[in-house]
């Protein structure tokens, strides 16, 4: 029997990213003893997930278990958050890499309480990104009521900065700073984990589905903030042409992905998505007509069958197999969507008021490739050489995934790291 | 530990300008306890004036600030007892001034007027001073015996790699396979699916290289062939396993608890605890008892649970329109890959070349779901089988006819890359029959993309069967736990031991196991390796956290564990049977013997405890129960009418954030209710309703998780546990002449902020509805 109660090897770890699959990687190698950096370009964690309304198939919102995380986060003293920061550059080689990182300012320092008598006083309006631009937050803001580090910030591009000064002369605490500077730091670390995650295909580029033509064409992401309820229609699924109440919804699956002229691939959660997505339709309209176009509906395993097939028993959802070719806008402001209807190869046009196009996901490093030597496919999803070790993509850095699988990945990216650290 | 204590009460986020703050200094002060002000606490200064306390002995404190989830970090005092009052998101914010209006000079002390806020913030600084009397500074946990070596259970693709992934990590692993050769089933297969460019061609199987690295390994990985788990004893970096040669019966067998029918006599009451043993000790004939620990075994911190999966094997006429059983030439997809791997592809039924084959994803009989336990590997198997027909025969045709073709992700690539082959047919449809004319089968099928009724005549026609959990049929890694040899609760996974959280892949309710691979999902190799990682990972977590002394997810960190003051144990059972992690393992007496090492710290024993002997340093029974009774409960001798008193025990993982939510919100509920967070609704002694009934509260209501089949408890059982609790709280009710609507438990998401504030005030409502409580001012 062994009685080996040394502490395990030293050496730190860095995680680029602090979305669900960034955290976890985080958490888990901290959690084994080891200390970690977490590099978050946002004034927030939490990434992606943050914005989604429910995870499939439970139902259950992504913050129930960020806030978990974030506990974690809090009470793990081997852990360092960097918000609002990026990795500029990496040298080295496995076990010993040197990092620099800038710190862009965020004009409000830790003394912030998150008390908002600067957010009442600012007097600049800016299109929340966070939401798709779906509302406005002041040019002081806070990405989400849950937002961790919970502190505000400032958004540079539209503040007026001193001149103005409303925010600062606010603030009791002393904890706006508008001459805050961009730092840079170097940090020394044996391991590198990128989890730099993915953004929506961009919808307009998909030009036959009407996307900045018509109002009452969503994203599937918008859709997930309409129906949550910190979103901008306060969880309220409502047209975007006049805010009235949908009676019927379609779902364009397929919106860029195992598409040739977009993304070449599957998006993996896209199909399930838009199921979850007709739930929350459902909870709010009883009665309204949903439809989804699909070329397969990728509900695989057990699991996501039976949420698949509890959607199929509703008799208000239709499933259309068949790929939407084209939209047009009609009686004002209704949505035609046009298909051909794969199996009886008719052609299907159906008018709905509401068009939610199911992009899918594009990996960011294919959108602004990173500071590192790194091995990239041809779609920008980052390719991992275990044999070389030292450097790790997890989550959608790596592939199409969802959440359960990203986790998955994440954890075990954690020892990919920490085998580096051990064996340098 | 001698406490010396402190109040410190923030003034600053709008706390100084709603409430009377020389008052409610005046709450510790009436106590002889000291309490400073701060505009700022939260600042270098604030912070330093407690720091300056803490270097003069003070060590117990209450923080009346914002709320815990805030400024965690700045409001840490290493060795002290500390508790964080909510004066912020859950009062002044939740509860504004214009709507609970402070009392004018003449209101004051008219005995009609009182001011709710005011009471609200008295009320929870008097509650922090009692926690922060009854709590202690917690010691890590320390078994006396402890090893980091790793177990990996099953020696397929995903435990060959776990065994690489720990070792690698410098962990002394032992992998244990019940059959006589490594590899699992991708030793048995022709070829692999590809996983990166270039995606048209398959692979070669990657089994034998893991079989060679583990061999080579051999410093730091031992292997058992034809060698299965008898059972696994004791705890997380202190089990004791007994291996054993596959159908061997031993004497460390593990035993299993009486079935619940055994347990009654003739009348169907449960028999006395005597005889329960009697019975189940016959039972287990032959086998010692699960706290007879094998001097023999070996000692393992942790175990990856990589069992895997076997064949779905259909049911006789199962697939009888398929032509299953009829044609030898009908095989599933298992037998096919048989019969590549032996060379080309041949009829079983005459050994001819069979160079027309139609794969069949879905049973089809109106439903277009996949054959049971599929998954997207049997799509890909599908299209990998395809590619053997074409590969041996140049004018070979394959059919794959599917209802939903399921190459996710990346994968997608693989069958972009097939449908280049001109050989390989790819349809949907539904397939109706197969019907066997001698030699030839005829598929027919309809709504496919060929034509609306189609029938392919074939060589072999080839099932899409699935793969099922080896857990489903057998417990597998064979526990000796009192609750069962098993992972509990894994039906509503349909066999496989997978964890509920998405947000947290490899959670068990077994701490120290970590299921990686089939077993845990259908899943192709690549994701089984990769899944073997993560579970690697896990079971290296735990042995740390032991090492440390502190528990593993959710409660990471947490050095406090349940203490027993077994003097007082009746025996009852009750904590063995609810720990949701089977955390305890009785006697055959039914006293509890308690494995800190498998706990979670969520205090479902504590909950459960009807002597209320169980606690934590830091929670426990007596810290709840003096936070309720130091409620003030105003009676007609205070006021002519006097408020209401609410109770609300919420859950502080997700009620708790939520309620943060809606003072952050500005919105508000009833200032009448006094909320206690608590580790999980699990850990809910009823006790403290009945005392703050009996102390003449008007109600009490729990705020805790959604349960059911997609239960969100951290803690798997806890919120539907004490939703048991709380409908047999009723009798108790009846019997103190309450009525049972003074009692209720909601179910509540982290993001329901929204709808708090109408589910506590509706309470509020319905128990003003029924009157004041009147045991109150007794």
């Amino acid at each position: 029997m062994t009685q080996n109660k040394e502490a395990p090897k030293s050496g730190s770890i860095l995680v680029v990213g602090g979305g669900i699959s960034g955290l976890t990687t985080t958490l888990e190698a901290a959690e084994v003893g080891y200390e970690v950096f977490l590099v978050e370009k946002n004034s927030f964690l939490g990434g992606r997930v943050s914005q989604l309304n429910q995870y499939f198939p439970k139902l259950c919102p992504p913050t129930c278990g960020l806030e978990i995380n974030f506990r974690r986060v809090k009470d793990n003293p081997n852990i360092k958050v960097f918000t609002k920061a990026e990795v500029e550059k990496v040298d080295g080689t496995p076990g010993n890499y040197n990092v620099t990182i800038k710190l862009s300012p965020r004009y409000v320092n830790e003394k912030c309480t998150v008390c908002g008598n600067c957010v009442e006083a600012c007097p600049v309006e800016r299109k929340n990104g966070f939401n798709f631009d779906m509302d406005s937050t002041k040019a002081i803001y806070k990405a989400n009521d849950m937002a961790f580090p919970s502190r505000y910030a400032i958004d540079s591009s539209v503040c007026k900065g001193s001149d103005c000064n409303k925010c600062v002369d606010a603030c009791k605490y002393g904890a706006i700073e508008l001459d805050m500077e961009t730092k840079t730091l170097e940090i020394n670390v044996g391991a590198v984990v990128w989890a730099t995650g993915w953004s929506p295909y961009d919808a307009t580029k998909i030009d036959n589905l009407g996307y900045d033509m018509h109002q009452n064409i969503v994203t599937n992401m918008m859709m997930e903030r309409m129906a949550a309820p910190g979103g901008p229609t306060n969880g309220k699924i409502l047209l975007p042409s006049d805010n009235s109440e949908p009676t019927s919804v379609g779902f364009v699956q397929c919106a860029g992905s195992r598409d040739e002229n977009h993304l070449p691939y599957c998006s993996y959660i896209c199909c399930m998505a838009s199921l979850k997505q007709a739930t929350y339709i459902r909870a709010q309209y009883p009665d309204a007509d949903i439809y989804i176009f699909y070329i397969d509906v990728r509900a695989p395993g057990k699991r996501y069958e039976k949420f698949y097939n509890d959607i199929k028993a509703d008799e208000k959802v239709y499933l259309i197999k068949g790929k939407v070719a084209e939209v047009n806008e009609v009686d004002g402001g209704k949505i035609e969507l046009v298909a051909e209807n794969a199996v009886t190869g008719e052609k299907v046009r159906q008018v709905v008021d509401m068009a939610v196009l199911a992009t899918g996901m594009q990996p960011n490093a294919a959108l602004n490739k990173l500071p590192a030597d790194l091995v990239y496919n041809e779609d920008g999803f980052i390719v991992n050489d275990f044999d070389k070790g030292g450097m790790f993509a997890a989550g959608c850095a790596n592939k199409p995934a969802d959440v359960v699988s990203s986790n998955q990945n994440a954890t075990g990216m954690a020892l990919k790291a920490i085998q580096t650290l051990v064996n340098r | 530990m001698s406490k010396k204590y402190c109040v410190y009460i923030c003034t600053g986020c709008g706390i100084g300008e709603a409430l009377d703050i020389k008052d409610l200094c005046g709450v510790p002060e009436e106590e002889g306890t000291p309490v400073k002000t701060h505009e700022f606490l939260c600042s270098a200064d604030g912070i330093d004036l407690i720091n300056k306390d803490v270097a003069d002995g003070t060590n117990s404190i209450v923080i009346a600030a914002c709320s815990r989830r805030v400024n965690y970090d700045v409001f840490k005092f290493d060795g002290c007892v500390v508790d964080r009052v909510n004066l912020r998101e859950q009062c002044v914010w939740s509860h504004p001034r214009s709507e609970y209006p402070a009392l004018t000079e003449d209101q004051k002390d008219d005995e009609e007027h009182f001011d709710s806020l005011q009471m609200l913030a008295e009320d929870y600084i008097k509650m922090g001073m009692a926690k922060v009397e009854k709590i202690n500074v917690p010691e890590p946990y320390k078994g006396e015996a402890f090893t980091k070596n790793i177990l990996v259970i099953g020696g397929g693709v995903t435990g060959l790699s776990s065994a690489l992934d720990a070792a690698k990590a410098g962990y002394d692993v032992t992998l244990v396979e019940k059959n006589a050769a490594l590899g699992g089933y991708a030793a048995n297969i022709r070829m692999q699916i590809p996983v990166k460019e270039p995606y048209d061609a398959l692979v070669s199987p990657m089994v034998s290289d893991l079989i060679a690295k583990v061999k080579g390994s051999a410093d730091n990985i031992t292997v058992k062939t034809s060698t299965e788990v008898a059972r696994i004893a004791g705890e997380p970096g202190d089990f004791t396993v007994t291996f054993k040669t596959p159908g061997e019966k031993i004497e460390f067998d593990v035993p299993y608890p009486l079935p619940d029918d055994m347990k009654l006599d003739e009348k169907g009451n449960e028999l006395p605890v005597e005889e329960l043993h009697a019975k189940y000790l016959e039972y287990n004939e032959g086998k010692a008892d699960i706290l007879t620990f094998d001097p023999d075994g070996e000692k393992f911190g942790a175990v990856v649970l990589a069992a895997g999966w076997k064949p779905y094997e259909p049911a006789e006429g199962e697939f009888a329109h398929l032509g299953f059983g009829a044609s030898a030439d009908v095989v599933t997809n298992v037998q096919f890959e048989e019969i590549a791997k032996n060379g080309k592809i041949v009829r079983p039924s005459d050994g001819k070349e069979a160079k027309s084959v139609v794969f069949v994803q879905s049973p089809g009989q109106g439903s277009d779901g996949d054959f049971e336990y599929c998954g997207s590997v049997t799509s890909m198997v599908s299209l990998k089988q395809a590619k053997y027909v074409r590969d041996d025969y140049e004018d070979g045709k394959a059919f794959v006819i599917y209802q939903h073709m399921r190459t996710p992700g990346l994968s997608e690539n693989f069958y972009k890359g097939l449908q280049q082959d001109d050989g390989i047919f790819l349809t949907k449809g539904d397939v109706t029959g197969v019907a066997v004319n001698g030699a030839v089968l005829t598929v027919d099928a309809s709504d496919t993309l060929l034509g609306k009724e189609i029938a392919i005549n074939a060589d072999m026609v080839v099932l899409a069967t699935g793969m099922v959990p080896v857990t489903k049929d057998e417990a597998v890694v064979n526990l000796a736990y009192r609750q069962g040899p098993a992972f509990r609760d894994i039906d509503i996974f349909d066999g496989y031991v997978d964890s509920n959280f998405i947000c947290f892949p490899y959670e068990t309710q077994r701490t120290g196991i970590y299921a990686a691979g089939g077993i845990r999902r259908s899943m192709t190799i690549e994701e089984s390796i990769e899944d073997a990682s993560g579970a690697a990972l896990k079971a290296i977590q735990c042995v740390e956290s032991v090492n440390r002394g502190v528990a593993v997810h959710p409660r990471s960190g947490d050095m406090t564990f349940p203490d027993f003051f077994f003097q007082r144990c009746t025996q009852c059972k009750r904590c063995t049977e609810e720990c949701p992690f089977g955390a305890l393992d009785d006697d055959e007496k039914g006293t509890p013997k308690p494995n800190p090492a498998r706990c979670r710290r969520c205090g479902t024993c504590m909950g459960a405890c009807p002597e209320r002997i169980i606690g934590f340093a830091d929670y426990n029974i007596d810290s709840i129960g003096s936070m309720v009774k130091s409620i003030g409960v105003p009676s007609e001798d205070d006021y002519d009418d006097p408020p209401f008193r609410i109770l609300g025990l919420i859950c502080e993982n997700d009620a708790y954030p939520a309620l943060d939510i809606v003072g952050l919100n500005k919105m508000s509920f009833s200032a009448d209710v006094r909320f206690i967070p608590v580790r999980c609704l699990g850990s809910v002694n009823v006790i403290w309703i009945k005392d703050a009934l009996s102390q003449g509260m008007d109600g009490a209501f729990l705020l805790g998780c959604k349960h059911g089949d997609d239960y969100q408890c951290h803690f798997v059982k806890g919120s539907e546990l004490a939703e048991v609790r709380m409908q047999k709280i009723g009798d108790a009710l009846a019997s103190l002449a309450l009525e049972e609507e003074r009692v209720a438990q909601f179910q509540v998401s982290i993001d329901d902020y929204d709808k708090l504030p109408g589910i506590i005030n509706e309470f509020v409502d319905s128990v003003i509805e029924l009157g004041p409580n009147p045991f109150k001012g007794f």
